[in-house]
């Protein structure tokens, strides 16, 4: 509750349009109350005194009454839409900036298809919310309230034999929407599952024929299909029965009018106009009851969905500037220095840890670091940008500890390739020049040329224009790396982080790209993270890790030397004279 | 050597092949052919014909009854409390409950049938589709990317859900409504009946005018809404590039554009929407003023008594509700029968062609496969296999080598018949394979490719997926000779662990000593393996080797190799280049030759030796 109470915060710019949207409410409600009183008067003055005049006045005046509620009710939906509407952009705002100031470890707790959900879905919830109280949420109340009261102006006894009745129909609505709820909720759960059913048998179609398992999955979606139907009949059940019951109440009492309304108008106590009028009244007392019944369930996942948004908002970026950081020089060399520094991911992140790691890396040296899976390569280069904080020890850039540097100006003179090369849906230009938007064409195509993507590029029918689609999978895995191996070498960083970079490019043109790089000075210090021993020959240094701590570090020649880690590593991947586990007994190259 | 996974190459593929109507965005609210669909739609009703029939009868009765209480309201005006006869009170006041009751209890058992018919009708839709769905070729997954289609797949058959079980009664009922009451307007009074019917045509030329707006405000929405989402997703799945490019100020600028126009176009498309109540609420007012006053202008002339106007309001309150309905349905019925049109087009989408009855046996199965002449290509008239004549013994390994694009991707797509060939032919044991029903084919083969792909099930029920009424042993001795046990039994679950969606819990090598034991399982006569090396530590790396070499023994293994272990050890190379194959040998004949394999070899490292 407290989390729709902060939410209110995002309806308070517009209480003008809001205020007039339940003044325009109000008035409706008040003159749909009145036509039941004009009947009756129609119907007790005008036909039974035989005053004919009555009669036209008073359907002169409902239908003016009617015109009017028609311009109200316009300008109540105009209002109440315009309200809601501004509400959800507004959150949607705050939600999406409040994710710009995410760091990685925020994202890696809260995922995409999450944080895409509380930006749909649950931004629609509210603002159905705000909707609805402008409107039935207001109206039904009014409506039932204002009746109520009428109902026993025109008839105090008569309204009082109608206790029992609206106390039941009351409670026969509660129980009805608190079973509602968990039924639908059942049903959802089973469409789930379905499609995950349905999901899988797509993505792994390839599979399924393969293994000739069409008719096991036939099976697998027929028994979650028949899941999915039970539930659905008793959803529907459920639903038929309520409608039926929730009208014989009503019906019920429309009766009860007749029989009690009826023997005190043969007494003389109630007119006939008087009747009619009060069944007016009746429904339109019953009617609203039931509406706002049903909106117990738009309430119940509008709390929800406040919950959840505000958890997102609550959110601090783990990354933060210090409150006197600095900017660096712009004569920083990049210096980079590792002390004594321990890392592991916080949260549910199952990631590579890191102990005890000191390492120098002089400005303008290449260095490479190798190691298995997991033993903490992609993560010691991810604390260089700051992606994420040392857990003990420290680094320094040109001796300033990083955590005291402005991230911006510690991302300006880095650039990173990442492992999974993320490309933009624009043209391949926009891509190249992502970092860097005021580059020139010239600049473009020489950082294109030294990444090996020019060629490929050119051979598109468009060129530079071809349009990359959503994820670039209009391209191949090595164009994409090398697209964004190009983005990188534009902004001429003073760090270069090559992460796994050109694992789908062959070795020849993974060895051309690194040539180029050195050559044409794109960077003073390259950071490359392989797999490859092929990758790493040429390096100033070579970095091996396992797990989390610096095995050995040289060059290859030292290395070969001195370290079997780094040899068992080569034996296995390159050509060799110690044989490789050769159960076929041939001789070996 | 260069590597592109299966998925890949299909990727590339499907991209270039241009979209047929499937891959469409945005919405078609007006079916194109709605008879059709709504025939189709009913022969999913046929079978409950019988109940049917019983439903329109208990409709027809709760109608009556409906329409009943109201007038007995008349009744009670007229004869009773005007004579102020007590008794006859009472009883009409009874016979007033009495009918209210059966009415209910009809219509509370029209929905209860309806809701058996409706679903069950539904649910021979839903397997039919996914049915079908097992029968279509790989070119059609290609063709239609997993997103559109599952969207396909869940919203249109809701689409139809929403037809079958919600409109389908709600028309019934409304439109026998509508005309019952009509014909009890007429019988009590021809003029107040007259009057009434005054409302209709304007009743839906409202309806028509607003919808033509809510349809066109309602496009743009979707437009819109697609046009943020797909900016909101970009932003946020990339957000780590965003943030390393130091570009938020940039992602926020595109999408604040896009929530605004969101903004707008929701405003215009819900003003438009919400437009239709009040407008007809003030018809239904503007009715009954009318009702009213034109009836208490005859009631002065005594042409009509106040029972019967009291139940002429009393209907034409009964009679604006469902014709409200009717309009409102207008356009969820045309969405419905839209979505209906797209289930069946995928229902008429046409299977793979298959052998029939008459196709040989492939039991025993040797495993002499040759290729002769192979002729084809994704696209008409773009060959990647130009022409690929290969002969493979019984037993032993061929390597396939090659620049990516080259076609070897292709080779395993042809040899289990995911594509057909557009010439030549390929045989295993001399019996062309296109005879062969594929089930039988695809049988005898065994696949491991690059992208591992598991289901969200055990991992002993992945194993088994390999041959599923192998027992609970039979699969951990698979996973025993794939080297795959010794992580499995890390778990605390062991076998019994679930794999999450897209087996996200394991590493890739991992993952690919599962594919092994599944194939190990799956005993195939011929092997097809896409090997993958990169992202796989030494360790993991050394045991895929080793389950990789007791996978191909004895059996015919057609390999994508990057391991040069498995390249030396090979009883045949084949050089594919573009769509060709350039040169053929062992590893050492060919090294010897110097042509494009030694060239290709060469280029796997510079320099140094140890």
């Amino acid at each position: 509750m407290g989390n729709l109470r902060r939410f209110s915060s995002f309806v308070r710019p517009y209480w003008k349009q809001s205020l007039a949207s339940l003044v325009l409410l109000t008035c409706l409600v008040a003159m749909d109350l009145s036509i039941p009183r004009l009947i009756q008067r129609i119907i007790d003055h005008g036909i039974y005194r035989h005053d004919e005049r009555v009669i036209v006045v008073t359907s002169l005046i409902m239908l003016a009454i009617s015109v009017v509620s028609a311009v109200f009710a316009v300008g109540n939906n105009v209002f109440s839409v315009r309200v809601s509407e501004s509400v959800a952009r507004d959150l949607r705002e705050a939600i999406f900036r409040h994710i710009q100031s995410f760091s990685y470890g925020n994202l890696d707790e809260q995922k995409t298809g999450q944080l895409m959900v509380r930006l749909t879905s649950d931004v629609n919830a509210l603002k159905g919310l705000v909707h609805i109280s402008l409107r039935i949420g207001t109206r039904s109340p009014l409506l039932m309230i204002g009746s109520l009261f009428l109902m026993v102006r025109t008839s105090p006894g008569l309204a009082l034999s109608m206790v029992p009745l609206l106390l039941l129909t009351s409670a026969t609505v509660g129980f009805f929407a608190t079973r509602m709820e968990p039924l639908f909720r059942a049903v959802q759960e089973k469409l789930d599952r379905l499609n995950n059913v349905l999901q899988e048998n797509v993505a792994g179609v390839q599979v399924v024929k393969a293994f000739v398992r069409a008719d096991h999955e036939r099976a697998r979606f027929g028994d979650a299909n028949e899941d999915l139907t039970r539930r659905s009949i008793r959803v529907m059940e459920f639903m038929s029965t309520m409608g039926p019951v929730l009208t014989l109440l009503v019906n019920a009492a429309v009766v009860v009018v007749v029989w009690v309304g009826g023997q005190r108008s043969i007494r003389g106590d109630l007119s006939v106009g008087q009747i009619v009028a009060f069944t007016n009244y009746l429904m339109t007392t019953m009617t609203p009851l039931i509406m706002t019944a049903m909106l117990a369930n738009t309430w119940a996942s509008a709390i929800v969905s406040a919950r959840r948004v505000y958890r997102v908002l609550d959110t601090p970026p783990e990354i933060r500037d210090a409150e006197n950081a600095v900017w660096l020089p712009s004569s920083a060399e990049g210096r980079i220095v590792f002390e004594n520094v321990s890392f592991h991911y916080g949260g549910s992140h199952d990631g590579a840890v890191l102990e005890d790691v000191n390492l120098t890396i002089e400005p303008g040296q290449t260095v490479a670091f190798l190691g298995a899976t997991g033993a903490g390569k992609t993560t010691l280069v991810h604390l260089i940008p700051r992606f994420y904080d040392v857990t003990s020890g420290r680094i320094t850039i040109d001796g300033i500890d990083i955590r005291q540097i402005r991230q911006d100006s510690l991302l300006s003179v880095m650039a990173v390739v990442p492992q999974e090369s993320i490309l933009f849906s624009g043209t391949i230009r926009e891509n190249i020049r992502y970092g860097k938007p005021e580059a020139d064409d010239a600049e473009t195509v020489l950082a294109a040329k030294a990444a090996q993507a020019h060629d490929f590029i050119l051979a598109f029918e468009n060129g530079y224009d071809t349009h990359v689609e959503e994820r670039g999978v209009n391209l191949s895995g090595g164009q994409k790396q090398r697209i964004a191996i190009a983005r990188a070498l534009l902004a001429r960083p003073k760090i270069l982080i090559l992460d796994d970079a050109t694992s789908s490019v062959d070795v020849e043109t993974e060895t051309k790209i690194h040539d180029a790089i050195a050559a044409q000075h794109f960077a003073r210090t390259t950071l490359i993270v392989a797999q490859r021993v092929s990758t790493v020959l040429k390096a100033d240094k070579i970095v091996i890790l396992d797990q989390g701590r610096i095995a050995a570090q040289g060059t290859h020649r030292t290395l070969i030397e001195s370290s079997s880690i780094y040899r068992e590593i080569c034996e296995s991947q390159l050509t060799g004279s110690i044989p490789v586990d050769d159960s076929r007994g041939r001789a070996p190259a | 050597m260069m590597r592109a996974s299966t998925r890949e190459v299909r990727d590339v593929h499907a991209a270039m092949v241009p979209r047929g109507p499937m891959g469409m965005r945005g919405i078609i609210e007006k079916p194109r052919h709605a008879r059709g669909a709504i025939v189709r739609l009913l022969s999913y009703l046929k079978p409950f014909r019988g109940v049917l029939a019983l439903v329109f009868l208990l409709i027809v009765a709760f109608t009556l009854c409906g329409l009943l209480g109201p007038y007995l309201m008349g009744v009670a005006i007229d004869r009773y409390i005007a004579t102020k006869d007590v008794s006859g009170l009472a009883g009409v006041a009874a016979l007033m409950l009495g009918v209210y009751v059966v009415s209910n209890i009809l219509q509370a058992a029209t929905g209860w049938i309806m809701a058996r018919v409706s679903q069950n009708a539904l649910k021979q839709v839903r397997n039919d589709l996914f049915s079908h769905l097992q029968s279509l070729p790989l070119s059609f997954f290609d063709r239609n990317p997993a997103g559109a289609l599952m969207s396909r797949l869940t919203n249109d058959v809701d689409a139809v859900n929403q037809a079958v079980s919600q409109n389908i009664t709600s028309l019934f009922g409304s439109v026998l409504s509508l005309f019952g009451i009509l014909v009890a307007m007429f019988l009590l009074d021809r003029w107040l009946a007259l009057a009434t019917l005054v409302v209709v045509p304007i009743m839906f030329a409202f309806t028509r005018f607003v919808a033509r707006y809510t349809r066109k405000g309602f496009r743009r929405l979707q437009g819109a809404l697609s046009e943020l989402n797909s900016t909101m997703e970009e932003s946020i799945s990339g957000h780590k590039v965003v943030k390393a490019f130091r570009r938020s100020d940039a992602a926020m600028e595109s999408f604040k554009k896009a929530n605004d126009d969101v903004f707008r176009a929701g405003v215009y498309a819900n003003t438009y929407a919400l437009l239709l109540m009040p407008l007809t609420g003030v018809l239904g007012n503007f009715f009954v003023i009318v009702l009213a006053g034109l009836g208490g202008w005859l009631a002065l002339r005594d042409l009509v008594s106040v029972g019967v106007i009291a139940t002429f309001i009393m209907y034409g309150q009964n009679f604006i509700n469902p014709l409200r309905q009717l309009a409102n349905m207008y356009n969820s019925i045309q969405a419905a029968l839209a979505g209906a049109e797209r289930v069946f087009e995928i229902l008429d989408t046409p299977a793979e062609v298959d052998a029939g009855a008459d196709a040989p046996p492939f039991e025993e199965v040797r495993g002499d496969v040759r290729f002769e002449h192979v002729r084809f290509g994704y696209q008409p008239g773009v060959p990647v296999i130009k022409d690929m004549t290969l002969a493979a013994k019984r037993g032993t390994t061929i390597a396939l080598v090659g620049p990516t694009g080259a076609g070897k991707t292709t080779v395993i797509n042809l040899l289990t018949r995911f594509y057909e060939i557009d010439e030549g032919s390929i045989s295993i044991d001399d019996i062309d394979i296109r005879r062969v029903r594929k089930a039988d084919l695809r049988r005898k083969l065994g696949l491991v490719l690059q992208d591992t792909f598991l289901f969200s099930d055990t991992i002993l029920e992945n194993i088994r997926y390999g041959r599923p009424d192998a027992k609970d042993e039979e699969c951990m001795y698979a996973a025993r000779t794939a080297e795959a046990e010794h992580f499995i039994l890390q778990f605390p679950q062991g076998y019994h662990t679930d794999l999450t969606e897209r087996a996200g819990n394991l590493s890739q090598g991992q993952r690919q000593l599962l594919a092994i034991a599944r194939a190990i399982l799956a005993d195939p006569s011929i092997l097809i393996l896409d090997e993958a090396t990169s992202s796989v530590d030494t360790r993991t790396e050394a045991r895929i080797q080793k389950a990789l070499l007791r996978l191909m023994a004895g059996r015919t293994s057609f390999v994508i190799a990057h391991r040069l272990s498995t390249i030396r050890d090979a009883d045949q190379v084949l050089v594919v280049k573009d769509g060709e194959i350039v040169e053929r040998g062992t590893h050492y004949e060919l090294l010897e030759r110097r042509g494009f394999y030694r060239h290709l070899y060469e280029s796997q490292f510079k320099g140094e030796t140890i």
